[in-house]
Protein backbone atom coordinates (compact mmCIF):
# COMPACT_ATOMS: atom_id res chain seq x y z
CA UNK A 1 0.00 0.00 0.00
CA UNK A 2 1.04 3.47 -0.66
CA UNK A 3 2.08 5.95 1.79
CA UNK A 4 -0.80 8.11 2.49
CA UNK A 5 0.90 11.83 2.72
CA UNK A 6 -1.27 14.26 5.09
CA UNK A 7 -0.67 17.92 5.44
CA UNK A 8 -1.85 19.63 9.19
CA UNK A 9 -2.30 23.46 8.60
CA UNK A 10 -2.26 24.90 12.11
CA UNK A 11 -0.99 27.64 13.98
CA UNK A 12 -1.04 26.31 17.67
CA UNK A 13 2.00 23.75 18.31
CA UNK A 14 -0.12 21.87 21.07
CA UNK A 15 -2.69 21.62 18.76
CA UNK A 16 -0.54 20.47 15.63
CA UNK A 17 1.29 17.32 18.21
CA UNK A 18 -1.74 16.25 19.45
CA UNK A 19 -2.91 16.01 15.45
CA UNK A 20 0.38 13.92 15.16
CA UNK A 21 -0.17 12.07 18.22
CA UNK A 22 -3.45 10.99 16.53
CA UNK A 23 -2.74 10.62 13.17
CA UNK A 24 0.45 8.64 13.55
CA UNK A 25 -1.24 5.75 14.52
CA UNK A 26 -2.34 5.20 10.94
CA UNK A 27 -0.15 2.95 9.74
CA UNK A 28 1.81 4.34 6.74
CA UNK A 29 1.08 7.67 6.62
CA UNK A 30 3.32 10.54 6.56
CA UNK A 31 2.47 13.63 8.35
CA UNK A 32 3.87 17.07 6.85
CA UNK A 33 3.20 20.40 9.56
CA UNK A 34 2.54 23.90 8.49
CA UNK A 35 1.87 27.08 10.64
CA UNK A 36 -0.59 28.95 8.94
CA UNK A 37 -2.73 29.18 5.88
CA UNK A 38 -0.26 30.65 3.60
CA UNK A 39 2.65 27.79 4.58
CA UNK A 40 -0.14 25.13 3.96
CA UNK A 41 -0.93 26.78 0.22
CA UNK A 42 2.66 26.46 0.19
CA UNK A 43 3.07 22.98 0.82
CA UNK A 44 -0.44 21.58 -0.73
CA UNK A 45 0.49 22.67 -4.28
CA UNK A 46 3.83 21.92 -4.32
CA UNK A 47 3.74 18.56 -3.34
CA UNK A 48 0.86 15.66 -3.15
CA UNK A 49 -1.86 14.67 -0.52
CA UNK A 50 -3.88 12.70 0.15
CA UNK A 51 -5.52 14.87 3.16
CA UNK A 52 -5.84 17.99 4.41
CA UNK A 53 -6.28 18.93 8.25
CA UNK A 54 -7.34 22.83 8.12
CA UNK A 55 -7.60 25.22 11.18
CA UNK A 56 -9.98 28.16 10.31
CA UNK A 57 -8.60 30.83 13.07
CA UNK A 58 -4.70 31.77 12.03
CA UNK A 59 -2.75 34.28 10.94
CA UNK A 60 -1.18 35.36 7.52
CA UNK A 61 -3.90 33.63 5.84
CA UNK A 62 -7.23 31.96 7.73
CA UNK A 63 -8.57 28.54 6.40
CA UNK A 64 -11.49 29.69 4.82
CA UNK A 65 -9.37 31.55 2.26
CA UNK A 66 -6.95 28.70 2.35
CA UNK A 67 -10.03 26.44 1.58
CA UNK A 68 -11.21 27.85 -0.97
CA UNK A 69 -7.83 28.48 -2.76
CA UNK A 70 -7.55 24.59 -2.79
CA UNK A 71 -10.62 24.13 -3.82
CA UNK A 72 -9.53 26.72 -7.20
CA UNK A 73 -6.90 24.63 -8.41
CA UNK A 74 -7.84 22.14 -10.58
CA UNK A 75 -5.64 19.24 -8.87
CA UNK A 76 -6.72 19.74 -5.76
CA UNK A 77 -10.80 19.73 -6.52
CA UNK A 78 -10.91 16.39 -5.08
CA UNK A 79 -8.52 16.40 -2.03
CA UNK A 80 -10.53 15.64 1.42
CA UNK A 81 -10.16 18.49 4.10
CA UNK A 82 -11.08 18.51 7.11
CA UNK A 83 -11.79 21.76 9.10
CA UNK A 84 -10.38 21.20 12.72
CA UNK A 85 -11.87 24.56 14.44
CA UNK A 86 -13.07 26.18 17.75
CA UNK A 87 -16.25 27.96 15.79
CA UNK A 88 -19.17 25.53 16.51
CA UNK A 89 -21.85 27.90 15.29
CA UNK A 90 -24.24 25.80 12.50
CA UNK A 91 -23.51 29.00 9.86
CA UNK A 92 -19.53 28.58 10.63
CA UNK A 93 -19.74 24.94 9.45
CA UNK A 94 -22.02 25.42 6.65
CA UNK A 95 -19.47 28.24 5.50
CA UNK A 96 -16.89 25.86 5.39
CA UNK A 97 -18.59 22.89 4.06
CA UNK A 98 -20.15 25.00 0.89
CA UNK A 99 -16.31 25.90 -0.19
CA UNK A 100 -15.16 22.44 0.01
CA UNK A 101 -14.40 21.05 3.33
CA UNK A 102 -15.58 17.33 3.80
CA UNK A 103 -15.72 17.18 7.36
CA UNK A 104 -16.05 19.54 10.02
CA UNK A 105 -14.48 18.53 13.59
CA UNK A 106 -14.69 21.00 16.57
CA UNK A 107 -12.45 21.87 19.29
CA UNK A 108 -11.90 20.19 21.84
CA UNK A 109 -11.02 17.54 19.52
CA UNK A 110 -10.83 13.78 20.35
CA UNK A 111 -7.93 11.79 18.92
CA UNK A 112 -10.33 9.06 18.31
CA UNK A 113 -12.77 11.26 16.05
CA UNK A 114 -9.98 12.45 13.81
CA UNK A 115 -8.71 9.40 13.72
CA UNK A 116 -12.38 7.69 12.37
CA UNK A 117 -12.54 10.60 10.36
CA UNK A 118 -9.06 10.28 8.89
CA UNK A 119 -9.50 6.74 7.96
CA UNK A 120 -12.64 7.16 6.57
CA UNK A 121 -11.63 9.82 4.41
CA UNK A 122 -8.34 8.40 3.48
CA UNK A 123 -10.51 4.60 2.87
CA UNK A 124 -8.17 2.86 4.93
CA UNK A 125 -9.92 0.18 6.96
CA UNK B 1 16.60 -54.94 -31.80
CA UNK B 2 16.67 -52.03 -29.66
CA UNK B 3 13.11 -51.02 -31.22
CA UNK B 4 11.88 -54.43 -30.18
CA UNK B 5 12.86 -54.08 -26.95
CA UNK B 6 10.99 -50.55 -26.64
CA UNK B 7 7.65 -52.11 -28.29
CA UNK B 8 7.77 -54.68 -25.74
CA UNK B 9 8.03 -52.01 -22.85
CA UNK B 10 5.54 -49.88 -24.37
CA UNK B 11 2.87 -52.74 -24.25
CA UNK B 12 4.30 -54.28 -20.87
CA UNK B 13 3.67 -50.49 -19.62
CA UNK B 14 -0.14 -50.91 -21.13
CA UNK B 15 -0.73 -53.95 -19.43
CA UNK B 16 0.52 -52.45 -15.97
CA UNK B 17 -1.93 -49.69 -16.69
CA UNK B 18 -4.71 -52.02 -17.12
CA UNK B 19 -4.67 -54.06 -14.62
CA UNK B 20 -4.12 -50.70 -12.48
CA UNK B 21 -7.38 -49.85 -13.90
CA UNK B 22 -9.28 -53.19 -12.74
CA UNK B 23 -7.74 -52.76 -9.49
CA UNK B 24 -8.61 -49.63 -8.57
CA UNK B 25 -12.50 -51.03 -10.42
CA UNK B 26 -12.18 -53.44 -7.75
CA UNK B 27 -11.88 -51.49 -4.96
CA UNK B 28 -14.86 -49.59 -5.94
CA UNK B 29 -17.02 -52.44 -6.30
CA UNK B 30 -15.55 -53.36 -2.75
CA UNK B 31 -16.77 -50.00 -1.57
CA UNK B 32 -19.96 -49.90 -3.24
CA UNK B 33 -20.54 -53.50 -1.90
CA UNK B 34 -20.11 -52.37 1.69
CA UNK B 35 -21.55 -49.35 1.88
CA UNK B 36 -25.44 -51.58 0.55
CA UNK B 37 -24.47 -53.99 3.23
CA UNK B 38 -24.78 -51.47 5.80
CA UNK B 39 -27.84 -49.69 4.09
CA UNK B 40 -30.08 -53.33 3.95
CA UNK B 41 -28.43 -54.20 7.83
CA UNK B 42 -29.65 -50.56 8.89
CA UNK B 43 -33.33 -51.31 6.93
CA UNK B 44 -33.32 -54.63 8.31
CA UNK B 45 -32.84 -53.49 11.72
CA UNK B 46 -35.75 -50.68 10.91
CA UNK B 47 -38.18 -53.72 9.47
CA UNK B 48 -37.43 -55.87 12.47
CA UNK B 49 -38.03 -52.70 14.94
CA UNK B 50 -41.64 -52.34 12.87
CA UNK B 51 -42.51 -55.58 13.30
CA UNK B 52 -41.45 -56.17 16.82
CA UNK B 53 -43.10 -53.84 19.31
CA UNK B 54 -40.10 -54.59 21.91
CA UNK B 55 -37.76 -53.95 19.24
CA UNK B 56 -39.41 -50.86 18.34
CA UNK B 57 -39.71 -49.75 21.81
CA UNK B 58 -35.57 -50.27 22.10
CA UNK B 59 -35.10 -47.90 18.63
CA UNK B 60 -37.55 -45.23 19.99
CA UNK B 61 -35.30 -45.17 23.60
CA UNK B 62 -32.44 -45.13 21.83
CA UNK B 63 -33.51 -42.41 19.72
CA UNK B 64 -34.77 -40.46 22.89
CA UNK B 65 -31.67 -41.04 24.51
CA UNK B 66 -29.88 -39.83 21.77
CA UNK B 67 -32.40 -36.61 20.93
CA UNK B 68 -31.83 -35.61 25.01
CA UNK B 69 -28.00 -35.92 24.40
CA UNK B 70 -28.06 -33.56 21.69
CA UNK B 71 -30.35 -31.37 23.59
CA UNK B 72 -27.72 -31.30 26.17
CA UNK B 73 -24.84 -30.68 24.04
CA UNK B 74 -26.84 -27.74 21.91
CA UNK B 75 -27.45 -25.99 26.05
CA UNK B 76 -23.78 -26.27 26.41
CA UNK B 77 -22.73 -25.14 23.09
CA UNK B 78 -25.11 -22.21 23.48
CA UNK B 79 -24.01 -21.84 27.06
CA UNK B 80 -20.31 -21.42 25.62
CA UNK B 81 -21.87 -19.03 22.91
CA UNK B 82 -23.23 -17.08 25.61
CA UNK B 83 -20.08 -16.75 27.81
CA UNK B 84 -17.71 -15.86 24.43
CA UNK B 85 -20.21 -13.16 23.38
CA UNK B 86 -19.82 -11.90 27.01
CA UNK B 87 -16.50 -11.87 26.74
CA UNK B 88 -16.09 -10.08 23.65
CA UNK B 89 -18.46 -7.39 24.85
CA UNK B 90 -15.59 -6.77 27.98
CA UNK B 91 -13.19 -7.00 26.20
CA UNK B 92 -14.94 -4.23 23.74
CA UNK B 93 -15.64 -2.20 26.16
CA UNK B 94 -12.25 -2.68 28.01
CA UNK B 95 -10.61 -1.74 24.15
CA UNK B 96 -12.61 1.72 24.46
CA UNK B 97 -11.60 2.47 28.04
CA UNK B 98 -8.19 1.58 27.03
CA UNK B 99 -8.22 3.87 23.74
CA UNK B 100 -10.04 6.60 25.75
CA UNK B 101 -6.92 6.55 28.42
CA UNK B 102 -4.81 6.46 25.53
CA UNK B 103 -6.02 9.68 24.17
CA UNK B 104 -5.93 11.04 27.16
CA UNK B 105 -1.98 10.41 27.93
CA UNK B 106 -1.43 12.08 24.85
CA UNK B 107 -3.49 15.35 25.60
CA UNK B 108 -1.59 15.07 29.22
CA UNK B 109 1.36 14.58 27.15
CA UNK B 110 1.11 17.11 24.89
CA UNK B 111 0.30 19.85 27.45
CA UNK B 112 3.21 19.10 30.06
CA UNK B 113 5.70 19.10 26.67
CA UNK B 114 4.78 22.48 25.10
CA UNK B 115 4.30 23.66 29.00
CA UNK B 116 8.25 23.10 29.28
CA UNK B 117 9.54 23.69 25.81
CA UNK B 118 10.13 27.42 26.69
CA UNK B 119 11.63 29.71 29.17
CA UNK B 120 10.13 32.74 27.78
CA UNK B 121 7.27 33.94 29.93
CA UNK B 122 5.31 35.31 26.98
CA UNK B 123 5.07 31.73 24.99
CA UNK B 124 4.56 29.90 28.22
CA UNK B 125 1.39 32.20 29.03
CA UNK B 126 0.33 31.63 24.69
CA UNK B 127 1.27 27.94 25.51
CA UNK B 128 -1.35 28.16 28.88
CA UNK B 129 -3.68 29.97 26.31
CA UNK B 130 -3.52 27.19 23.32
CA UNK B 131 -3.76 23.99 26.30
CA UNK B 132 -7.25 25.98 27.77
CA UNK B 133 -8.58 26.78 24.42
CA UNK B 134 -7.88 23.33 22.61
CA UNK B 135 -7.83 20.88 24.60
CA UNK B 136 -9.86 22.28 27.42
CA UNK B 137 -12.31 23.80 25.01
CA UNK B 138 -12.90 27.51 27.06
CA UNK B 139 -14.07 30.61 25.27
CA UNK B 140 -13.71 33.68 27.52
CA UNK B 141 -10.96 33.24 30.49
CA UNK B 142 -7.97 34.89 32.17
CA UNK B 143 -4.84 34.09 33.74
CA UNK B 144 -3.48 35.73 36.24
CA UNK B 145 -0.14 36.08 38.38
CA UNK B 146 0.33 36.95 41.74
CA UNK B 147 2.64 39.47 43.05
CA UNK B 148 3.88 38.65 46.26
CA UNK B 149 4.96 41.52 47.46
CA UNK B 150 2.02 43.21 47.24
CA UNK B 151 -0.22 40.49 47.38
CA UNK B 152 -2.15 41.47 44.40
CA UNK B 153 -3.49 39.14 41.61
CA UNK B 154 -3.52 40.55 38.25
CA UNK B 155 -4.76 39.12 34.93
CA UNK B 156 -1.91 38.91 32.45
CA UNK B 157 -3.18 37.08 29.57
CA UNK B 158 -6.88 36.49 28.66
CA UNK B 159 -8.83 35.09 25.41
CA UNK B 160 -12.28 35.54 24.61
CA UNK B 161 -12.47 39.26 26.38
CA UNK B 162 -9.20 41.84 26.86
CA UNK B 163 -6.62 41.86 29.48
CA UNK B 164 -8.45 45.16 31.08
CA UNK B 165 -12.11 43.89 31.05
CA UNK B 166 -10.82 41.33 33.84
CA UNK B 167 -10.35 42.16 37.33
CA UNK B 168 -7.65 42.13 39.48
CA UNK B 169 -8.35 40.27 43.22
CA UNK B 170 -6.39 39.92 47.05
CA UNK B 171 -4.87 37.02 47.90
CA UNK B 172 -7.55 34.85 49.88
CA UNK B 173 -10.47 36.96 48.48
CA UNK B 174 -12.71 36.94 46.02
CA UNK B 175 -13.04 33.73 43.96
CA UNK B 176 -9.73 33.74 42.56
CA UNK B 177 -7.94 35.07 45.66
CA UNK B 178 -9.95 32.28 47.77
CA UNK B 179 -8.58 29.32 45.42
CA UNK B 180 -5.28 30.64 45.31
CA UNK B 181 -4.81 30.68 49.50
CA UNK B 182 -6.62 27.11 49.22
CA UNK B 183 -5.05 25.75 46.40
CA UNK B 184 -8.41 24.23 45.96
CA UNK B 185 -10.07 23.95 41.89
CA UNK B 186 -13.05 25.66 42.01
CA UNK B 187 -15.69 24.21 39.40
CA UNK B 188 -19.25 25.13 38.91
CA UNK B 189 -22.11 23.92 37.82
CA UNK B 190 -23.05 26.23 34.97
CA UNK B 191 -20.58 26.50 31.60
CA UNK B 192 -20.96 30.22 31.72
CA UNK B 193 -20.87 33.35 33.95
CA UNK B 194 -21.03 37.07 32.79
CA UNK B 195 -19.58 38.30 35.67
CA UNK B 196 -15.83 37.83 35.24
CA UNK B 197 -15.05 38.39 38.76
CA UNK B 198 -17.06 35.22 39.10
CA UNK B 199 -15.71 32.85 36.97
CA UNK B 200 -17.03 28.74 36.56
CA UNK B 201 -13.88 27.38 37.05
CA UNK B 202 -10.66 28.83 38.51
CA UNK B 203 -7.46 26.21 38.86
CA UNK B 204 -4.82 27.67 41.24
CA UNK B 205 -1.66 27.67 40.08
CA UNK B 206 1.24 26.50 43.27
CA UNK B 207 4.68 25.03 43.10
CA UNK B 208 4.48 23.04 46.10
CA UNK B 209 2.80 25.31 48.88
CA UNK B 210 3.98 28.67 46.53
CA UNK B 211 0.95 30.35 45.17
CA UNK B 212 1.87 31.34 41.63
CA UNK B 213 -1.27 32.40 39.96
CA UNK B 214 -4.71 31.13 38.93
CA UNK B 215 -6.86 30.58 35.40
CA UNK B 216 -10.14 31.25 35.51
CA UNK B 217 -12.58 30.46 32.88
CA UNK B 218 -15.77 32.39 32.99
CA UNK B 219 -17.35 30.96 29.59
CA UNK B 220 -16.86 26.95 27.72
CA UNK B 221 -17.08 26.94 23.84
CA UNK B 222 -20.69 26.43 22.51
CA UNK B 223 -20.41 22.92 21.48
CA UNK B 224 -18.78 22.08 24.98
CA UNK B 225 -21.44 20.64 27.01
CA UNK B 226 -20.02 19.17 30.20
CA UNK B 227 -16.84 18.72 32.24
CA UNK B 228 -15.13 15.41 31.26
CA UNK B 229 -12.60 13.34 33.15
CA UNK B 230 -9.83 14.47 31.06
CA UNK B 231 -10.74 18.08 31.51
CA UNK B 232 -10.46 17.46 35.60
CA UNK B 233 -7.13 16.00 35.05
CA UNK B 234 -6.05 18.94 32.74
CA UNK B 235 -7.06 21.26 35.71
CA UNK B 236 -4.34 18.86 38.12
CA UNK B 237 -1.73 19.07 35.35
CA UNK B 238 -2.03 22.61 34.86
CA UNK B 239 -2.46 23.77 38.74
CA UNK B 240 1.42 22.13 39.01
CA UNK B 241 2.96 21.90 35.27
CA UNK B 242 1.54 25.49 34.02
CA UNK B 243 2.93 27.12 38.10
CA UNK B 244 6.39 25.48 37.32
CA UNK B 245 6.70 27.06 34.02
CA UNK B 246 5.73 29.98 34.97
CA UNK B 247 7.85 30.48 38.34
CA UNK B 248 10.95 29.27 35.86
CA UNK B 249 10.29 31.37 33.41
CA UNK B 250 10.03 34.12 35.48
CA UNK B 251 13.41 33.04 36.87
CA UNK B 252 15.05 32.94 33.99
CA UNK B 253 14.15 36.45 32.76
CA UNK B 254 15.13 38.09 36.52
CA UNK B 255 18.77 36.32 36.17
CA UNK B 256 18.96 37.14 32.80
CA UNK B 257 18.65 40.64 33.53
CA UNK B 258 20.74 40.41 36.79
CA UNK B 259 23.34 38.94 34.36
CA UNK B 260 23.03 41.55 32.04
CA UNK B 261 23.52 44.12 34.73
CA UNK B 262 26.60 42.36 36.05
CA UNK B 263 28.04 42.27 32.23
CA UNK B 264 27.54 46.01 31.84
CA UNK B 265 28.82 46.48 35.04
CA UNK B 266 32.12 44.10 34.08
CA UNK B 267 32.12 46.17 30.86
CA UNK B 268 32.11 49.64 31.84
CA UNK B 269 35.20 48.57 34.70
CA UNK B 270 37.45 47.31 31.94
CA UNK B 271 36.90 49.19 29.28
Amino acid sequence: MARKRILITEDSPTMRQLLVFALKRLKEVEIVEASDGMDGLRKVTSDHFDLALIDINMPVMDGLKLISLIRGEESLKEMPIIVITTEGAKEDRERALALGADEYLTKPIQANRVLQVAKSLLKIE
Amino acid sequence: MSEKKDGLFARADEVLSLFRQGAEFTHELLRENERLRRQVAAFEDQQLAASDDRQWEKLRRELLARIHSLEGEKQDVLERLRTVEAENRHFAERYLEIEEENNNLASLYVASYQLHSTLDLSEVLQIIVEIVINLIGAEIFAIYVLDEKTNAISPVAAEGRAVRDFPGFEFGAGAVGRALATGETCCAEQLASDDPSRPIVVIPLRVQERPIGAIAISKLLQQKESFTALDHELFTLLAGHAATAIFAARLYSQSERKRNTIQGFIDLLTK
